[in-house]
Order: structure tokens, then C-alpha cells, then sequence
């Protein structure tokens, strides 16, 4: 206790506005379980600390335990916002290296519910940043919307979002025609829902006085913290890697890439909120375009055979034994594979031995990178200007940790 | 994979090969994918090398994680992910080392790596010298060992619970019901190689 006689002096009047607090890991705006230690110069932020691992569940340990179709549904559990992007990556690395040709309708299909997926996690994103920054009333006009995608997944796969529907080689099983109408019919009015959050949130006085110049990120900046997807788009770089290393049937699809001026916050979410429009776009071309045939690979050992084929043949019975307990063999070799998930470069790095398990899988979360660079983006903001940044940023648990 | 792809991985991997003193070694192509196996010490020159030449402009780190293979002299592969956007193509460059050994730190070209560097100490233990701040990121405060090293159990060491006695969060010994079902499904008849002791001279006898 410091008493009366105690001298003041200058040195301890500064020494008096440093001090540190601890943000999270249970903190609303911390989206997730976030550790922060924040150095502090009275209001201003002189370093951040982040303290991850807090959600650590060794998914790349069990994952080399696991065969390759076990392994996939722990891709749900990464990003749990947006779960069938990632398990896109995932399908797309083991394609690669065991050569596995996916019929055109899966691709439809994966392109349909990766948007769906987009939209999902921009929606959330979008209206959980004006959360942050104090607005109540987006985030249930959001999470409406988001509900009824999730409905989707539900349809498509039994589960509204740890779906594991997406496999080597196609998706699980074909959508009723009755889930096509229905996503069909949920395009249009979901644009107006889009321009009402808009109303509510973009020339917002506050949500303008908490975003726009904060957190603003250059184009060396962008590059040098291995920025992607949002985070390099908001700072006027056109990259987009459904544009520039095209997968599935994207260099088929007409979509614009939205692009920011000046990198920060608010420039951020205009470009979520515009690809969520483009996604819309891209989700009518596909269910237009989409042709009917088989969703997996027909006589493939990469895919179980049909139920109605297993009552008579004996041969497709034991496949089907096998397939699910030994699984299917993958080539010796490695691949990276990635895809544009909503948050970024979700990329997964695949090692194989011959066997029926991956011997290594590597698995590069957009959001590590982006909130690597927390310190760089904060130092010198106020303290109230680390939960706005920290939501710009869009960050989910599930994948940094992993 | 296209054939203007193609073409241009042939174009840089030609580039490459002809860099041999940048501490290059060998440079592969596989499934469209572009490998470079480097010399460690040389590691953050030929990084930056990447980074800086007009035909590669590997600008962007992706990635850099470890493998391990505990059968070979030095166990560790340290692999790195770049990524041009300028000139839209990737690579993938590998280095070895072992435990003791140190890898340079690439920190200085790419401050990116500082945490993808921290993730590879905490998951296999591998040393980066002149990295700032190489402390654990994804295990717990205080955990101990390697976990994604091949001799790690997947059931860990250490089991936690609330000891409601105690007031606190208890740290012991991993206690399994039952042991962790490792099922062995290479057939004999395509995956054992090894000869089968007092068997060896079964192919002689057929023959």
C-alpha cells in the first residue's frame, strides 16, 4: 500500500498509465476462446499477446490414426462456421494424389454448398462485427438466414453442420429435387435480406466511427504476414484462388471478385457483404447448369457401391466391408491442396506412405496468419479498436487452434 | 491441370535447376506440384532469393510445418509453402534436420513464419536459431514432450479433471479403460515383406 508520505515522482506518474490486461479467453468480442495480453499506455494498445491453443484438440494427430474417410468429418470441426469448405480441401488433396475423377454433378454440388457455406460464415461475420462495435439487431436478422441454410445442410447431408458430406471423390449422396427448388427459391429474397442488413449497418454513423480507418492493412503488409482470402481482397488486391487456380467448375461460373481501396475494417465488410451477393449468383448458375447423373464414382474403390447393388452382389458387399474398415489405399506421395473458404486459403497439405491413413496432414488455417498479425494491426489503435479489429479479421477457433 | 500451367511449371522448374549455388539440391515436379529440396544452412538466403527474383516473387509464406520420419539420420523435414500472387504459381521447398540441430529462422524474410515456426517447436520440437520468441503456441501452459512426433501416444501422457476436493484442475497419468483399437489391415498377402523367422527358405523350396 502506498501512503501519503510516499513521493511521487515524474518517473511513477508514467509508470502509472502502462499496465496490462488480460482479454479473454471468455470474452464475448473474443470470438471464440481468445487469451489476449494486452500492453497497454493508458487507452493505447503498445503490444498484444495473443495466447492460442486453448480449443488445441490434436485434430493433425488423430487424423494419423484415422483412414482417409475417417479422417474426414474432423474438417467440419475446424472452421464449424462454414464446415463443407474445408472438407472440400481436404477431398480435393486426396483426389489429387490417388487420381480419383469426380463426376460433373458432385462438382455442381460442391460449388453450391461451399457458397451456401460462404454465405454462412460472411453472415455471421458481417453481423457479429456490428455486434462488436454495439449494434444488437443485425446478428438476428443474420442468424435467420443462417438458420435456414443450415436447414439446407441438414437436407443435403443429416446434419445442420457437422454434415461430413462431402467425400474423395463426389458427395455422399444426390440432393432431392425438392432441396433444388428450395435453395432456388431462397436466392431472391435472401438479396433483399442482404440489402436490409446493409440499411441497417454500412452508412451507420457508429459502425463508420468504429471501423473505417481501423486496423487498415497495405499490400506489402498483406504479403509479408501471408494474408488471404477478406484480408488481402479488402486492400485492393483482386486475388481469389476460385479465379486463379480454378477448381470444380468455377472457370465455368460468371462471378465478380470485390475488391477494397484502403484495407481496413469497414472496407472489409463492404467485400463480405458483396461476395455474399456473388455467392447468391454463383449458387443460381450452378442449380441452372447442374445435370443429372451419378454424384460419386461408379465402380470405383474410392466409393461404396450402391445399397440396392449390395442386396445381390457379393463382390459389391465385401467392397463395401472393406471400404469401411480398412478403407481405400492412397498412392505414396504428397500434395497441397487448397480452396477459397470464406475466411481464406484453407489449404491442406497431405503426406502418404501407401497405406490406408494419411502419414502426415498439414492443415494451414486462413486465421492463424490473420491474427499472427494482431500486434502488427494494433499497436498504436485504442483498446476499444482490438475487438473491432479482432472481428474484421473473422476469426473462428475451431481452425486456429485445430 | 492446363497446359499453359504445365508450361509454366516446366519454366520454373528450369529456372531453378539452373540456381544450384543458392542452396538448391534437386528440384521436383509431381502432380503439378513444384519441390524444392534445399540445403538448411542456406535456407533464409534462398528464401529470400525467392521472394526477391522477378521470375519467382514467392512473396507470400503459406505455410511451414514439420514431418517426421524417425528412422532416418536426421528425423525432421521442415517444409515450407510459398505462394506468388503476382505470378499466380506455388512451391513447395524442404529442408532436414534433426533434434539437436537448429534450422535458421526465417523471421527476418518473412515475419509470417514467427508463429508457423513456434507451432513446428511445439508440435516436433525442431530448434529455429534467431527466432525472437520461440516459446509452445498450441499446448497447454507447461505441457511437456512433442505430440506430433510418431513415438508421441495419441493418448498423450497427462489426463486432467476437476478435483472438486482440491478446489482446482488435477494433472495424471493417462488411465485407459481400454487400449486404443490399432488394428493392422496391410493383408499378408500384399503388405508383409519382412521374412517370417524359420521361413527362409520356403521360396527356395517352391522353386
Amino acid at each position: 500500500m502506498a501512503d501519503d508520505s510516499t513521493p511521487i515522482t515524474e518517473e511513477a506518474l508514467a509508470d502509472d498509465r502502462k499496465f496490462t490486461i488480460n482479454f479473454g479467453p471468455q470474452h464475448p468480442a473474443a470470438h471464440g476462446v481468445l487469451r489476449m495480453v494486452l500492453d497497454l499506455d493508458g487507452e493505447i494498445v503498445d503490444r498484444v499477446d495473443p495466447h492460442i491453443g486453448l480449443l488445441h484438440r490434436g485434430t493433425e494427430k488423430l487424423i494419423e490414426y484415422k483412414t482417409f474417410l475417417q479422417a474426414l468429418p474432423y474438417f467440419d470441426r475446424l472452421d464449424y462456421v462454414a464446415p463443407m469448405n474445408q472438407e472440400h480441401s481436404y477431398c480435393l488433396a486426396v483426389e489429387r494424389l490417388a487420381g480419383i475423377e469426380v463426376p460433373e454433378r458432385a462438382k455442381y454440388i460442391r460449388v453450391i454448398f461451399s457458397e451456401i457455406g460462404r454465405i454462412l460464415s460472411h453472415l455471421l461475420n458481417v453481423t457479429t462485427q456490428a455486434l462488436d462495435v454495439g449494434a444488437l439487431t443485425p446478428p438476428l436478422w443474420g442468424f435467420e438466414e443462417r438458420e435456414k441454410l443450415m436447414v439446407f445442410y441438414e437436407r443435403a447431408s443429416g446434419s445442420r453442420m457437422h454434415a461430413a458430406y462431402f467425400r474423395p471423390g463426389g458427395v455422399h449422396q444426390d440432393l432431392p429435387p425438392e432441396l433444388v427448388e428450395d435453395i432456388h427459391r431462397f436466392c431472391d429474397p435472401f438479396l433483399k435480406v442482404v440489402d436490409d442488413i446493409e440499411q441497417l449497418v454500412t452508412e451507420n454513423r457508429i459502425f463508420k466511427q468504429r471501423n473505417v480507418d481501423i486496423g487498415v492493412v497495405s499490400v506489402p503488409d498483406a504479403l509479408a504476414w501471408g494474408f488471404s482470402g477478406v484480408m488481402v481482397r479488402g486492400s485492393g488486391l483482386a486475388w481469389d484462388l476460385r479465379r486463379a487456380e480454378p477448381y470444380e467448375v468455377y472457370s465455368e461460373l460468371d462471378f465478380r471478385i470485390p475488391v477494397g481501396k484502403n484495407g481496413d475494417c469497414w472496407d472489409r465488410y463492404l467485400c463480405r457483404v458483396e461476395e455474399m451477393r456473388e455467392s447468391i449468383k454463383i449458387i443460381k448458375q450452378c442449380i441452372d447448369k447442374m445435370p443429372v447423373g451419378p454424384v460419386l464414382p461408379d465402380h470405383s474403390k474410392f466409393a461404396p457401391p450402391r445399397r440396392a447393388e449390395m442386396k445381390t452382389s457379393m463382390e459389391a458387399l465385401i467392397h463395401h466391408f472393406k471400404l469401411y474398415t480398412e478403407g481405400f489405399h492412397v498412392p505414396a506421395g504428397e500434395a497441397y491442396a487448397c480452396v477459397e473458404a470464406p475466411k481464406g486459403e484453407f489449404g491442406v497439405y497431405l503426406v502418404t506412405d501407401g497405406g490406408n491413413r494419411p502419414y502426415r496432414l498439414k492443415i494451414k488455417a486462413p486465421g492463424y496468419a490473420h491474427l499472427h498479425a494482431m500486434d502488427h494491426l494494433c499497436r498504436g489503435h485504442m483498446l476499444a479498436d482490438v475487438s473491432a479489429v479482432l472481428g474484421s479479421l473473422d476469426i473462428v477457433f475451431g481452425e486456429i487452434d485445430r | 491441370m492446363t497446359p499453359e500451367r504445365l508450361a509454366m511449371i516446366t519454366e520454373l522448374k528450369r529456372h531453378l535447376e539452373g540456381l544450384q549455388a543458392k542452396g538448391i539440391v534437386s528440384v521436383h515436379a509431381s502432380l503439378g506440384e513444384l519441390t524444392v529440396i534445399a540445403r538448411r544452412d542456406e535456407i533464409t538466403t534462398l528464401l529470400s532469393f525467392l521472394r526477391d527474383d522477378s521470375q519467382c516473387r514467392f512473396e507470400t509464406l503459406v505455410d511451414i510445418c514439420g514431418c517426421d520420419y524417425p528412422m532416418e539420420a536426421e528425423r525432421f523435414e521442415v517444409v515450407y509453402h510459398l505462394l506468388s500472387m503476382r505470378l499466380n504459381q506455388r512451391l513447395r521447398v524442404k529442408i532436414r534436420t534433426d533434434e539437436q540441430t537448429a534450422v535458421p529462422s526465417a523471421v527476418q524474410v518473412f515475419p509470417v513464419a514467427n508463429w508457423y515456426e513456434r507451432e513446428a517447436f511445439d508440435m516436433y520440437g525442431i530448434l529455429f536459431s534467431g527466432h525472437p520468441d520461440l516459446r509452445r503456441i498450441l499446448t497447454d501452459y507447461g505441457f511437456e514432450g512433442y505430440p506430433l512426433r510418431k513415438d508421441f501416444p495419441l493418448t498423450g501422457h497427462v489426463e486432467v479433471r476437476y478435483d472438486d476436493a482440491a478446489k482446482r484442475v488435477v494433472y495424471e497419468p493417462v488411465k485407459l479403460v481400454q487400449e486404443y483399437r490399432n488394428f493392422d489391415f496391410l493383408s499378408p498377402w500384399e503388405g508383409m515383406q519382412a521374412v517370417i523367422p524359420g521361413d527362409e527358405k520356403s521360396g527356395e523350396a517352391k522353386s
